[in-house]
């Protein structure tokens, strides 16, 4: 019990007295998270709605391959990334492994199908009649598929909120090809399996609350948007 | 004078099912064309090839003399001259304003008149003072309202509505129908409605198209078709008062129809033998007692049922046979009739059409 108690009263100081470690830990794992989102972005939501729009050979099998892909186990990207960017791998030459740069590699790939797989389905569930709408009023096909994108925002929205909360929470992959180094490829939760394992629970569950509080709030924007804060 | 659009043997095949066949039509400037037939005829089918929405899987549809087959963006290009109101509304995720301005967005040029033109729209359809709403939340007929004024807010040269009151209340309806109207009469608005209610297309056509298993069966001027109507178009038009019977001749040259129930009615015809008459329920007189009158048929009914139209009210009335007549709400009122009430329905002989 006291060493919960103590571990409790040293993470909070660790937290208000702006410790360096402690937040450039969180600051990474903002950034790695937040910058495979931004791609996972700009490359899931246009072939996500390409997917979703066009009629091609195919396409059912291509969507049943995407939604399996949303739950690609971390662990498996982090094994598929190593392999990949490991000094012997096809792209060892760009020395990318155990840097952010190999951490956000593999993030990307876990959040691509997300993004793709319900950008796909909300883009379906627009439907036929809101595409015809928008043709007849006299819309381009790319004016159309603008439409079609915001009438399908609050699903596509969603799916960006939840790759970022799988990607900031997930450990497996950030492990294997960031190798959890300090200064340098530490992230929260690469952090906390690594102060956890040497008892250094004060640490640990100052970092465990900082990603509460991120997982929290991501939460709150999704349930603001849910009820209506997207409606318009 | 061109037509301004017009299709050559337009044949449409889903999935080696044939929804349309060989269809040649054309349709003047200011024409008020009403395709009629049952459901599954072809009618949508034809008002999506002519809004280029789909290509034919054979023969061309023209618009303004020009074939609509040549391009993406030629097609874009006429499209934007027509407007498409479809049977079910369907409008954008957003305000009522938003949903009425989004064809003058997407045209791309600065328009300083852009929130007049809305405005306008809105005012045409009735619906000002609706621009802040979300369109999600309006009623059915608020909703087809609101496509009207999309569909408006560009003038198109061509208005398509394909069944624009299937399940709209008789308010909304006449609303709807008299914009119709409106824009056809003041800004010379071409248009093609899809109906399969004969009163609807008689109130609005000059010009009428029944269509039958995806084919053209009959093209004509609404007053002629209307007047007589085919038994094609009564078949499924929903027309009211068609009796089927036996006619024999009378002395005086007149005939009589026995249509069952031991109603015989008078009709002014030379045929005998298995007839089909329609008297227009316009055309029949109502009264509380017995009248006399040049009428030469008057039958005693019970009111079976009451249906308010907007600006009348129509009475389905059992006089052994059924019988539909239509009547004003004033004298609806002054006669004080109520379900059950026991009224007599006149008509003359020249008043029941043979077909």
């Amino acid at each position: 019990m006291n060493l919960i108690l103590e571990s409790l009263v040293k993470a909070f100081w660790l937290i208000v007295s702006f410790d360096r470690e402690v937040y450039e830990i969180m600051f990474l794992s903002l950034r790695v998270s937040g910058i495979a989102v931004l791609i996972g972005a700009l490359l899931g939501v246009p072939s996500g709605a390409t997917i979703g729009l066009k009629e091609f050979f195919g396409k059912r099998f291509l969507v049943s391959i995407v939604n399996t892909l949303m739950g690609l186990p971390p662990v498996v990207v982090g094994l598929l990334v190593y392999l990949l960017l490991s000094t012997s791998g096809p792209l060892g030459v760009f020395q990318l492994l155990y840097t952010p740069e190999a951490m956000i590699i593999a993030q990307l790939i876990m959040v691509i199908p997300i993004v793709m797989g319900v950008t796909i389905s909300s883009v379906s569930s627009v439907g036929k009649a809101i595409r015809e709408k928008a043709l007849s009023l006299g819309a381009t096909n790319w004016q159309m598929t603008l439409k079609v994108l915001r009438e399908g925002r609050l699903g596509i929205l969603t799916a960006l909120i939840v790759s970022f909360g799988a990607a900031i929470s997930e450990v497996g992959a950030v492990m294997i090809v960031g190798g959890n180094i300090r200064w340098a490829t530490r992230v929260l939760t690469t952090a906390i399996v690594f102060e956890t394992e040497l008892g250094e629970f004060g640490l640990a569950i100052a970092l465990g609350l900082i990603l509460l509080l991120l997982a929290f709030t991501i939460n709150w924007i999704l349930t603001y948007l849910q009820w209506g804060g997207l409606r318009r | 004078m061109r037509p301004l659009i017009e299709t050559h043997n337009l044949s449409k095949f889903y999935n080696g099912t044939e929804a349309l066949r060989n269809v040649n039509m054309k349709v003047d400037k200011g024409e008020v064309l009403a395709v009629v037939g049952p459901s599954g005829s072809g009618k949508t089918t034809l008002l999506r090839l002519l809004n280029l929405l789909e290509m034919p899987t054979a023969g061309e549809v023209f618009f303004d003399g020009r074939d609509t087959a040549w391009s993406d963006a030629g097609r874009v290009a006429l499209r934007r001259r027509m407007g498409m109101v479809f049977q079910q509304a369907v409008l954008f995720n957003e305000t009522v304003y938003e949903n009425v301005e989004y064809p003058l967005k997407i045209r791309g040029r600065y328009d300083e008149s852009k929130d007049l033109k809305v405005k306008d729209a809105l005012k045409l359809v009735g619906l000002s003072g609706f621009e802040k709403k979300q369109a999600t939340g309006l009623s059915g007929g608020e909703a087809q309202r609101v496509a009207l004024a999309q569909a408006m807010v560009y003038t198109p040269e061509l208005l398509l509505l394909d069944e624009p009151t299937v399940n709209l209340d008789p308010r909304n309806i006449s609303i709807i129908e008299s914009v119709i109207s409106k824009v056809n009469r003041e800004r010379g608005t071409t248009i093609i409605i899809a109906t399969h209610n004969m009163l609807q297309a008689e109130r609005l056509a000059t010009k009428v198209a029944v269509l039958r298993e995806g084919e053209l069966a009959e093209v004509g001027d609404a007053k002629e078709i209307f007047r007589k109507p085919s038994d094609l178009l009564a078949s499924f038009g929903r027309i009211l008062n068609v009796f089927t019977g036996q006619s024999y001749l009378t002395e005086e040259g007149t005939a009589i129809i026995d249509i069952g129930g031991g109603v015989k009615i008078e009709a002014l015809t030379t045929k005998t033998g298995s007839v089909t008459v329609f008297i227009r329920p316009e055309e029949i007189i109502v009264s509380k007692s017995p009248i006399v009158s040049s009428a030469r048929n008057m039958l005693k009914g019970k009111v079976e049922e009451i249906l308010d139209l907007d600006q009348s009210v129509q009475l389905k009335v059992d006089a052994a046979r059924q019988f539909t007549v239509n009547i004003t709400k004033r004298s609806f009122q002054e006669m004080k009739i109520n379900l059950g009430s026991d009224i007599y329905l006149s008509f003359k002989a020249s008043s029941v059409y043979i077909m």
